[in-house]
């Protein structure tokens, strides 16, 4: 029995973050009454015309150049095609998109995706295109089926990968995607739900002898909408695959759909001849070409991508990789320590009330940090309060829940509650004594030796002091009192 | 003389002068529309209320001195040009009953002028066809013999205004679908630069080819209504940036000087030794004023047709598949969506269509597409060059606009290769986006002749002032059919 070798081809599809479709100027947005976001162009009305969407042409660019794409195809010429096909949710009876490799908006790129050892793998990008998506068939009450349209001409972006794959399992996979998913969601181009259909993965799998030249046949899975089912879906497969082989079964090439439940493919048809689409440059829109200038401008103005984020974090500021991965899990939250920093706040100490307290209150509340009361200017603050002696860390708790709930500022909380620490030696120094005084067979137990009673003494100076005592200058007092 | 023989720019003096009312204009056109058109079948729809409407707003806005060129004018709009609230059927079944709830852009620009949609004219179904024989409702007749096509595919705008059943219309024209009519019928037919008049709510034949522009009596009445409708438009994505088309200076030109040149592949095989007569007869004439005429040698124009017949169709079997009957037009009954949409198309369909639909599905197919659509690219690139070429050497290139006069209906519609090779004198216009006009220059057989000018892209001012001197210096006679 030979060892397999899975191979994994990825099409993303992620639908663009616009604020209107691809070709009309109707809104983007998900669910609705149906066919209320439509207009002649989108309900491809006899003599309407498609006009592009520079906002997407644009957030299809950007997503290329993070993804270290060329752009333009190579052709040097970016045009869109037609798809044509008969389908009820197509309603121009072709679907605008980008056809080959000649001309789409980016070709020949690259994602790194984190490796179990720690280093990095490159996962090659064929072509990025941009197209319209469908609409939506409904079967209706009544028994009948309808059509939604709300969602046709929503701008949507394929990413393809390599052939042949650079991805050989589900892990693999479930990285591209998440690192991927990241990306878009960094440079503000899709919202990323997988459960809303925004994001949507088909793999292509395949299993081959180790050493064989030749890709097995492939199946295509669909359905998948966490990446929990890619990576189940990826493996399943391939298992399902070497299976079959192993019996002498002949492999088909099929699309197959995911049973999340039942954590198992299903067929869904076979693939028997090539679908003719008849290709040809979509007549009503003219080729685009970018100038270099419009290019680096675009690249100049990138966003920092997560991985870059996690190198920085990591490595200047000396995060652990556990905190820096979850700063760097939501843009927004990554986008709220740095701004915390810009404000002055020591990374290590804003990174450990970010992922803690504060990620707490916000996920029992269900809302987001730039939904919260809590500001950077907020957190800066109390780290200094900490910093200088002014608080203590047990205080700073307590401060900071008011804080989050009244959205007061901590110094102005401090003041109010009266929580400042005490460090004025003279006034610590009488309490220490009294608190000697008060507990003289404590202090001889120490003397005979039992330094462990120190920690009921520190407890007793606290105490009496509602834990304002500076905690350095009380145990540096009472080391001196109990030495004289 | 009555209302409905004057030019477009004759009503609008009247009307600005309060000689007459736009409401006694759009009545005149209507009351003769009503009487007369069932001799000449150009009209598929009108709305004698909304345009009576559409006549009293622009009344009123004459009256508050807030009039615009072609205020109170009256426009016949072929029904392949989307009309808010006005059937358009495009002469297919497939359509039949549909109204659009949008204007085309043309349309919407005409109303913002205050000028009437007075109806919709009849077409070859799809605007396919060069005699409107194809049309699912009725024949067009041709108003010097009523026994003879008007052309097509914009006959019927050609006849309405022939047959003074109004005073301009707009055709569109994808390979001589407004030049030919109006060569057949004595009018004026302007297919402006592609990208200078928007398409938005044209029903795509073809869409690299098409293009909207006016049929008129005479070259001032194409230069009004072309400055009307013309401009850029941000709906249609091919638009050219470039302002409307302007008729400022179309009086100020001269023949004196100008460089035509003649194409002898224009002179094909099949062209009517009596058209050719009128056509030699008025480039003399043209001579006479100081032009310069040299005849040259364009080798790819009898590659025109052939690739013409590979690229309208291919584009053709693509822009026609959204009529599934799913959102507008009659449904078949069937099992299933593609049974559904089989059916439909096999029942709302014409003849004609469908042959383009197959031609144009082959063509673009899977192992023909190279050999044919892609060597129809660059056949039609090629063209194109040789034609600019030859604009480097020539202001204009004149030719027949058709190798005949209209013909006897039914006489060619057996015969669809001799129909298509009608056109090969227009065709090339639309293959290299050049502007083309068809103006009167004389008689062949009793029946007008035209004589066809193509400039070079975005020549369209200088060229319809070339056309008005010729159009001045041929004074043809008589100007309009015994009707
Ligand atoms: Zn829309």
């Amino acid at each position: 029995m030979p060892n397999y070798v899975t191979s994994v081809g990825m099409e993303v599809h992620a639908e663009l973050s616009t604020k209107s479709k691809m070709f009309c100027r109707c809104q983007v947005a998900f669910g609705g009454e149906p066919n209320t976001r439509t207009c002649p162009v989108c309900l491809a009305l006899p003599g309407s015309l498609p006009v592009p969407n520079r906002e997407a042409i644009e957030m299809v660019i950007k997503t290329a150049l993070a993804l270290n794409c060329k752009i333009g195809g190579t052709k040097e010429e970016s045009i869109f095609h037609r798809k044509n096909y008969f389908y009820p949710d197509i309603p121009k009876g072709f679907q605008t998109t980008q056809y080959g490799e000649e001309n789409p908006f980016g070709y020949h790129g690259y994602l790194e995706i984190p490796t179990p050892d720690g280093g990095t793998k490159r996962i090659g990008i064929r072509r990025i295109h941009l197209e319209e998506d469908t609409g939506k068939l409904m079967h209706l009450p009544s028994g009948g089926s309808g059509i939604d349209y709300n969602r046709a001409g929503t701008p949507l972006m394929e990413i393809v990968t390599d052939f042949p794959p650079d991805i050989h399992n589900g892990e693999e996979a479930k990285e591209y995607l998440s690192q991927l998913r990241q990306i878009l969601m960094y440079l503000g181009v899709c919202d990323g739900k997988m459960e809303e259909g925004s994001l949507r993965c088909e793999p292509n799998i395949s299993i081959a002898p180790e050493g064989s030249k030749e890709l097995g046949v492939k199946s295509e899975l669909k359905n998948l909408n966490s990446f929990r089912s890619v990576q189940m879906g990826i493996a399943f497969e391939s298992r399902r695959q070497e299976a079959a082989l192993e019996n002498g079964e002949t492999l088909l090439q099929e699309t197959r759909g995911w049973n999340e439940q039942k954590e198992s493919s299903f067929a869904m048809r076979i693939k028997e001849a090539e679908n003719d689409y008849r290709y040809f440059p979509c007549p009503d829109l003219v080729p685009m070409s970018f100038t270099p200038e419009y290019i680096e401008e675009l690249r100049a103005n990138l966003p920092e991508l997560p991985l870059a984020k996690f190198q920085r974090y990591t490595q200047e500021y000396g995060l652990s990789a556990y905190d820096a991965n979850l700063l760097i899990s939501e843009r927004e939250w990554a986008y709220w320590f740095e701004e915390a920093i810009e404000k002055g706040g020591e990374p290590k100490a804003i990174c450990n009330w970010m992922n803690s307290d504060f990620a707490k209150m916000l996920n029992e509340e269900g809302i987001t940090s730039r939904q919260s009361k809590i500001t950077p200017d907020h957190l800066v603050e109390l780290v200094k309060l900490i910093e200088d002696g002014t608080i203590s860390g047990k205080i700073a708790k307590t401060i900071f829940a008011k804080a989050y709930e009244t959205g007061d500022m901590p110094k102005k909380l401090v003041e109010a509650s009266g929580a400042t620490q005490i460090s004025d030696t003279g006034a610590i120094k009488a309490q220490v004594q009294a608190v000697l005084d008060a507990n003289p067979d404590v202090v001889a137990k120490y003397k005979g030796g039992n330094m462990g009673v120190k920690g009921f003494l520190v407890g007793q100076i606290m105490k009496a002091t509602q834990g304002r005592a500076n905690p350095g200058i009380v145990q540096q007092l009472l080391d001196e009192l109990l030495s004289s | 003389m009555s209302i409905t023989s004057l030019t477009a720019v004759e009503i609008a003096a009247k009307l600005r002068s309060k000689e007459v009312s736009a409401v006694e204009v759009t009545t005149a056109f209507l009351d003769r529309i009503d009487s007369e058109d069932a001799k000449y079948g150009a009209f598929l729809a009108y709305d004698r209320e909304k345009a009576i409407a559409e006549a009293e707003a622009a009344q009123g806005r004459i009256d508050s001195g807030d009039s615009l060129p072609m205020t109170g004018v009256p426009v016949a709009v072929k029904d392949n040009i989307s009309t808010e609230g006005i059937e358009t059927t495009c002469a297919s079944k497939i359509l039949k009953g549909y109204i659009p709830p949008y204007d085309a852009t043309v349309v919407e620009k005409l109303k913002a002028q205050g000028a009437i949609i007075l109806g919709k004219t009849n077409l070859d179904e799809f605007a396919m066809g060069s005699s409107t024989e194809t049309s699912a409702y009725k024949l067009a007749h041709n108003p010097w013999d009523l026994t003879r096509t008007p052309g097509g595919s914009s006959g019927g705008s050609a006849a309405a205004v022939a047959a003074d059943l109004a005073p301009v219309s707009l055709g569109s024209d994808t390979g001589g679908s407004i030049r030919l009519p109006a060569s057949f019928t004595g009018t004026v037919g302007y297919k402006p630069t592609y990208g200078r008049c928007s398409r938005f709510g044209l029903v795509a034949f073809a869409s690299s080819l098409d293009q909207i522009g006016p049929i008129t009596k005479t070259v001032e009445d194409a230069a009004l209504l072309a400055e009307a409708t013309t401009g850029h438009d941000e709906r249609d994505a091919t638009s050219n940036p470039a302002p409307a088309v302007s008729s400022r200076e179309l009086k100020s030109g001269t023949l004196k000087g100008l460089k035509l040149a003649f194409p002898r592949e224009m002179y094909g095989e099949g062209t009517d030794p009596e058209v050719q007569k009128a056509i030699q007869a008025s480039l003399d004439a043209l001579r006479r004023e100081g032009a310069t005429v040299d005849e040259i040698s364009i080798p790819s124009i009898p590659l025109g047709v052939t690739t013409y017949y590979i690229i309208a169709p291919a584009e053709a079997s693509s822009n026609l598949a959204r009529f599934d009957g799913v959102r507008y037009g009659p449904r078949s009954q069937g099992q299933g969506h593609i049974d559904v949409v089989a059916k439909t198309r096999a029942e709302g369909f014409g003849h004609e269509v469908k042959a383009r639909i197959m031609i144009g599905t082959y063509a673009l197919s899977a192992g023909y597409y190279d050999a044919f659509y892609l060597r129809a690219q660059q056949v039609r690139a090629m063209m194109t060059q040789q034609f600019l070429d030859a604009f480097k050497d020539y202001d204009f290139i004149v030719s027949p606009t058709a190798p005949v006069v209209a013909f006897k209906l039914g006489d060619l519609s057996q015969d669809p290769m001799a129909m298509k090779t009608l056109d090969y004198c227009t065709i090339p216009a639309n293959m290299g986006g050049l502007p083309g006009i068809s103006i009167p220059c004389g008689f062949a057989h009793g029946l007008p002749v035209g004589l066809q000018l193509m400039g070079a892209p975005m020549e369209d001012e200088r060229m319809l002032q070339a056309a008005y001197c010729a159009e001045q210096l041929f004074a043809v006679s008589p100007k309009r059919p015994n009707l």
